[in-house]
């Protein structure tokens, strides 16, 4: 017993002690204020009718049990009545219409599309966000620079995130600051946050992506300007370039990766993320989809299939190790396929294909 | 109202026959699988214009023989009314003539599916070229694996009936498998439509 | 950092397809102990029932069974043999996070703990929630509703099969070979064939597809004896509660199950043959996945809380002694979920960008559903007021649930307004709110029914001592369970993570662990009282109404003879079983007639072996068995419709003899 006790004792300190930080409840940016409060708001409303039936739960078993003394006020006759049918409709949906009101007006307010400009907190900062397998990196157009898995921002001043993700889908999180968005490969999100106070605020991935996910974590640095220009002189003094290159260099599958920085970045690289062709001789998504627009690239557009093809490249292992498959060859494989199907049939063919993955 | 005095509990006076459940139950089937179809017109729409610098529609189909494939199912359709015709007056002889026409008229339409996709993979439009024909291929390949599958039942359909006649048991499963063969038709009236019409157009 | 592991390289042997030693995995010594254990376990069961002589009596008496009472039964046994698979799954997953704070790595690496989450998820919510509710129906319904078996008796047992053939495939994949690592949901481009190379993906598409045929049929087969097979005279507004919810529940598996075949299958395809439907390239769409899989599984979350609050609405009603209170507005509230529950699906990607009115439809539509919810709940408190309350064990899972539901239900609802979601989606919040109502829920509920219709199937009683232990253990259990995981929701914790750098966060983790350790006591203590109430069943004889029940399965025998009813019932009004005893109706003792009644077949188990091989030879491209097995099932299907003698007739001596054992009412 008394072992249980110290137990329990040290529990509670180890909370008391453990300075955990409710971010949701307690953000230190004006977009998580307002979703704490709505989350507070709600919570309340909710609690006008979760409390009395709580209450009822409990006590309507205890006071009507069987083998009370005074069963008098037995009625097996009653099941229907219209005052408290209203009542059972009526006040949930009272409370369904206030909350409806606070969600439509706070799901407009903070759109996560929609710039911070109303704040009239000074000049935003854009940042453009892309989930690696498994980093984030942070790429600052404005000042051409970026960082692996440190995020440096403005206190104060809103940040204009636009998203975007190398291979697989992720979120970027900063419970601190507020919500989160998803990041998606060929496709480009929006997130405007801001911080309001100084400090460092934990950012994850808060969408399970593979083996390294767990680590796909990062230091979100709210500076004053002063430290923020700092940071910026500091990374662009010592990085080293980010182009066409290095990018796909760092693209490739890493768990746990450090913290770096690259002095300068390559014009539009973000542009050639988003629009999967910072390869060579890939075709970028914007450019096909206006071909789609005008009826794709006809019959003699099918040999072209390589230059459309991405994730093939990326083929990882459940380890996160990439495994090197050939380029897609469509033509030359149906053509294969029906002048000699047997070839490809046979265990030889496959075995010819699968040898060359290293 | 348990306690009016209405409720009441008796043995029923006759043997209870309970009407066979098998129509209501293949018409929820059905139901089902129009749904599996839903599903797969809405990937085609979604995806029916991501050519990926591929063939598009029009250099593909040829709507001369998208017609001819739907005429054949079409008549099959009015075949296979007509068997039911002949069933319903207990003429079995003609209700399997109708039938083999049927089948046959349906295994006309899957032949040239089955050489339209041949082709379109001969050439390299296969469904791995684009999404536009990941989702062709899936929506009118599920209707011709459906076809297929109708076929199969009424040739093991036909032998039934040559082996027991036109019983009730086998009048049931004829009238299932006519829901069945007509629903298919009208399945492809849509994939006819949606896929072939308005692309050409 | 490159890893010290690789996946064993791809070979293709036209024997074994791309299965090879390299992928048993005998190096992991939890795999190794675990597949000891279920192989002396397996092997000791064999040598018991050959000993016992057993075999003869298993296979004509259960798995060719078309009795849905039988079936009902067996989809129980499959809940809780794969409850206890999932439940490890949990413990090893509370430990692993119990441990890997800061640095530390805890002791399962990402590859086998990632495996570890899907298999939970995906165990938990198709192999046993599934089966438990879809038991209960199977049980229950058809008695309610006064017939003797369901519309279509071999399509039952096919369906039970086909989902103990997807169940054992899952179970196969720990043993040869791996599982998904992608979440129980498989959200592509990270479930395709170039994020998930190896056959875990593969086992997950066919288990799911394999169990999700049998699913849809047996919806399919449950709507048709619903509308089909009553006593005469009942109307559908007559109906039972619980039988008003088994058929809005099928409607729901009918409508929503075939989207998930789909999509199932068309990442299938995209794994299987290039197709593009998912991938990032070529005009592929990721999204349209999501989108799609939602629009299954909301409905699938209301099709596991629907019977349950049917199987509430029985018990509150016998327990306190009084007809449900407002019976129609139950049945145009379970309406209305039905209906939402199909424009809700958004609700669950809030934060993949689409435009505030978007978001703001969603989320009023996920509000409005509380709201008849929300209604249930008042008329089962309702049902109480006034009324003489016994608190049976089946009773006390019943005020468990109200109470831990109408939090979840709370939860639920915060989670519903969009610019909370951005804060708390993919959170522990979220895992927390989940569990709560569907351990709250579901759990509950099955825990209810199995106590409050064990007496019907076996003709004792469960043990009261072990049923309450079991059921404190797992009401303390949940809370400390799940109450640290909503704080760590709002601390901004993300769920799925194999280790975390917040040390702060260890000790909610612990208490979590210790929370999973107490509903493991009550899982223990649910087996202890098979045990207990097996082992002293003659004392614990009850009769055919132990209950002072309202509903017409009470109007059996316990354990209700094969037919059920040894007449056909003439039935108007609700509560037919009530009706009775208010008329001291008792069954003729004589003058029975032969019935009718479906023949066993081996039919259903048959094909469902062969699917579980076709499944198997598809994981790991065995081609040449897969053509086998896939015209063996198609051959054997056809046969079957060639046996047109499927029927028999009870003769009237056996009736007799039978109904003089123990006579109903």
């Amino acid at each position: 017993m008394l072992r249980l006790r110290t137990l329990l004792l040290a529990l509670a300190s180890a909370f008391a002690l453990s300075g955990c930080q409710y971010h949701v409840l307690s953000p230190q940016g004006w977009v998580g204020d307002q979703q704490r409060n709505l989350l507070i708001i709600s919570t309340l409303l909710m609690l006008i009718v979760i409390i009395p039936v709580l209450i009822m739960a409990v006590y309507f078993p205890l006071k009507y049990r069987a083998d009370r003394d005074d069963t008098s006020d037995y009625d097996p006759t009653f099941e229907h009545s219209n005052k408290i049918e209203v009542v059972i409709w009526g006040v949930p949906i009272l409370i369904i219409i206030a909350l409806g009101y606070f969600t439509y007006v706070y799901t407009h307010r903070l759109d996560p599309y929609a710039p911070l400009d109303h704040l009239e907190a000074g000049a935003p900062v854009e940042v453009q966000a892309v989930s690696l397998d498994w980093k984030w990196l942070f790429i600052y157009p404005e000042f051409g620079v970026a960082s692996v898995n440190e995020l440096a921002i403005p206190e104060g001043r809103p940040v204009n995130f636009s998203l975007t993700s190398s291979t697989v889908m992720n979120t970027l999180s900063i419970p601190a600051l507020g919500g989160m968005v998803y990041s998606m490969a060929g496709m480009e999100t929006k997130l405007h946050l801001i911080a309001d106070e100084t400090g460092t605020f934990p950012g994850r991935s808060a969408h399970y992506s593979g083996p390294g996910f767990s680590h796909m974590t990062f230091d979100t640095l709210s500076m004053s300007d002063e430290d923020f220009n700092a940071w910026i002189t500091d990374v662009k003094a010592k990085g080293a370039t980010l182009d066409r290159t290095s990018y796909l260099e760092l693209e490739k599958p890493t768990i746990d990766e450090p913290v770096r920085y690259y002095g300068s970045v390559e014009d539009a690289l973000f542009r050639r993320i988003v629009e999967l062709c910072v390869e060579d001789g890939k075709v970028c998504m914007g450019h096909m989809m206006m071909q789609d627009e005008l009826g794709g690239g006809g019959i003699e557009g099918i040999p072209n299939a390589s230059a459309y093809s991405y994730d093939r490249a990326r083929t990882i292992d459940g380890f996160g190790n990439l495994i090197e498959l050939p380029d897609v060859e469509v033509k030359a494989f149906h053509e294969a396929f029906w002048n000699d199907p047997d070839a490809i049939c046979s265990p030889d063919f496959v075995f010819a294909e699968k040898k060359n993955n290293g | 109202m348990s306690h009016s005095p209405t409720a009441s509990v008796s043995i029923a006076q006759h043997e209870v026959h309970h009407e066979s459940p098998t129509p209501i139950g293949f018409w929820i089937y059905l139901m089902s699988d129009c749904i599996i179809f839903g599903a797969l017109f809405a990937t085609y729409a979604v995806l029916g214009g991501g050519f990926a610098g591929g063939p598009g529609p029009k250099d593909l189909f040829e709507p001369g023989f998208v017609a001819i494939e739907t005429a054949l199912l079409l008549f099959s359709s009015i075949t296979f009314g007509l068997a039911m015709l002949q069933a319903d007056k207990g003429k079995r002889d003609g209700t399997m003539m109708w039938l083999v026409i049927t089948g046959i008229l349906g295994a006309g339409f899957i032949a040239m599916e089955i050489y339209e996709f041949h082709h379109l993979i001969h050439i390299g439009a296969g469904p791995d070229r684009s999404a536009f024909l990941s989702s062709f291929f899936a929506l009118v390949g599920t209707h011709g694996l459906h076809v297929t599958g109708g076929i199969i039942w009424l040739v093991t359909l036909l032998s039934q009936i040559k082996i027991h006649g036109l019983t009730g048991a086998n009048m049931r499963r004829l009238g299932a498998l006519s829901m069945f063969w007509h629903f298919l038709d009208l399945i492809w009236i849509g994939v006819f439509s949606f896929v072939y019409l308005v692309r050409l157009v | 950092m490159a890893n010290a592991h690789v996946q064993p390289a791809e070979t293709f042997s036209p024997i074994f397809g791309r299965l090879t030693l390299d992928w048993i995995p005998y190096h992991e010594p939890i795999l190794v102990a675990t597949f000891a254990g279920v192989a002396l376990g397996g092997l000791a069961v064999l040598i018991l029932m050959t000993y016992f002589k057993l075999w003869g009596p298993l296979w004509r008496d259960w798995v060719v069974s078309v009795d849905h009472k039988k079936i009902g039964i067996m989809y129980m046994v499959l809940g809780f043999v794969m409850l206890v698979r999932g439940f490890a799954d949990a413990l090893m997953m509370r430990a692993q996070q119990a441990m890997a704070a800061g640095g530390s790595e805890g002791w399962l690496p990402p590859h086998h703990y990632d495996q570890v989450f899907t298999a939970h998820g995906v165990i938990m919510i198709f192999f046993v929630a599934m089966p438990f509710v879809t038991g209960v129906m199977n049980y229950v319904m058809p008695m309610q509703i006064g017939a003797r078996d369901v519309a279509f008796p071999f399509l039952n047992n096919f369906s039970f099969w086909m989902t103990v053939s997807g169940a054992l495939l899952v179970n196969i994949s720990l043993f040869v070979g791996e599982f998904a690592r992608v979440g129980w949901l498989a959200f592509p481009p990270l479930s395709g064939s170039s994020y998930s190379t190896g056959p875990g993906m593969d086992y997950y598409l066919w288990a799911l597809q394999i169990a999700g045929i049998g699913t849809t049929l047996s919806g399919i087969n449950l709507i048709a004896t619903v509308l089909k097979m009553r006593a005469p005279g009942m109307k559908l507004m007559e109906m039972p509660i619980f039988t008003w919810t088994a058929l809005i529940t099928n409607v729901l598996i009918v409508v929503a199950f075939p989207v998930l075949t789909a999509t199932l299958a068309l990442l299938t395809l995209d794994r299987y043959a290039d197709f593009h439907f998912f991938t990032n390239d070529f005009g592929g769409n990721a999204m349209m996945y999501i989108n799609l899989i939602w629009i299954w599984g909301h409905p699938e979350v209301y099709i596991l809380i629907i019977p349950c609050f049917g199987i509430f609405s029985e018990i509150v009603s016998t327990f306190s002694g009084k007809p449900i209170f407002g019976y129609k507005t139950m049945v145009w509230a379970t309406a209305c979920i039905m209906v939402l529950s199909f424009v809700v699906w958004l609700h669950h990607f809030f934060t993949m960008g689409s435009g505030a009115s978007v978001n703001t439809f969603f989320g009023i539509t996920t509000m409005i559903i509380s709201i008849p919810t929300g209604v249930k709940i008042f008329n089962w408190l309702f049902t109480m007021y006034k009324g003489r309350v016994r608190l049976e064990v089946p009773m006390l899972w019943t005020i468990g649930f109200l109470v831990t539901f109408t939090i979840g239900g709370m939860t639920g609802v915060l989670l519903a307004v969009p610019p909370v979601d951005f804060q708390l989606h993919n959170t522990l919040f979220l895992i927390a709110h989940f569990h709560n109502v569907i351990i709250g829920g579901v759990v509950f509920a099955v825990y209810a029914a199995v106590s409050y219709w064990w007496p019907k199937a076996f003709g004792f009683k469960m043990s009261d001592k072990w049923g309450k232990r079991s059921f404190w253990f797992w009401l303390t259990g949940f809370y400390f369970a799940f109450m640290p995981l909503y704080a760590l929701g709002l601390m901004g914790v993300t769920r799925r993570m194999n280790s975390y750098p917040d040390a702060g966060w260890q000790p909610y983790f612990i208490v979590a662990g210790f929370g999973a350790l107490l509903i493991l006591m009550g899982i223990l203590c649910t087996f202890m009282n098979f045990y207990v109430s097996i082992r002293d069943r003659n004392e614990n004889r009850v009769g055919n109404d132990p209950w002072d029940a309202r509903t017409l399965e009470w109007a059996t025998q316990s354990p209700p003879a094969p037919y059920n009813f040894p007449f056909d019932l003439q039935v108007s009004g609700r509560e037919a079983f009530w009706t009775m005893k208010q008329q001291g109706f008792t069954w003729p003792k004589d003058n029975f007639k032969p019935i009718h009644m479906p023949k066993g077949t081996a039919t259903g188990v048959l094909i469902s072996a062969l699917s579980l091989a076709f499944g198997f030879a598809m994981v790991w491209y065995i081609w040449w068995l897969a053509i086998i097995t896939f015209v063996g099932m198609i051959g054997l299907g056809i046969a079957h419709t060639f046996n047109y003698k499927r029927d028999y007739y009870i003769p009237v001596d056996e009736v007799a003899a039978t109904e003089a054992k123990g006579a109903a009412v």
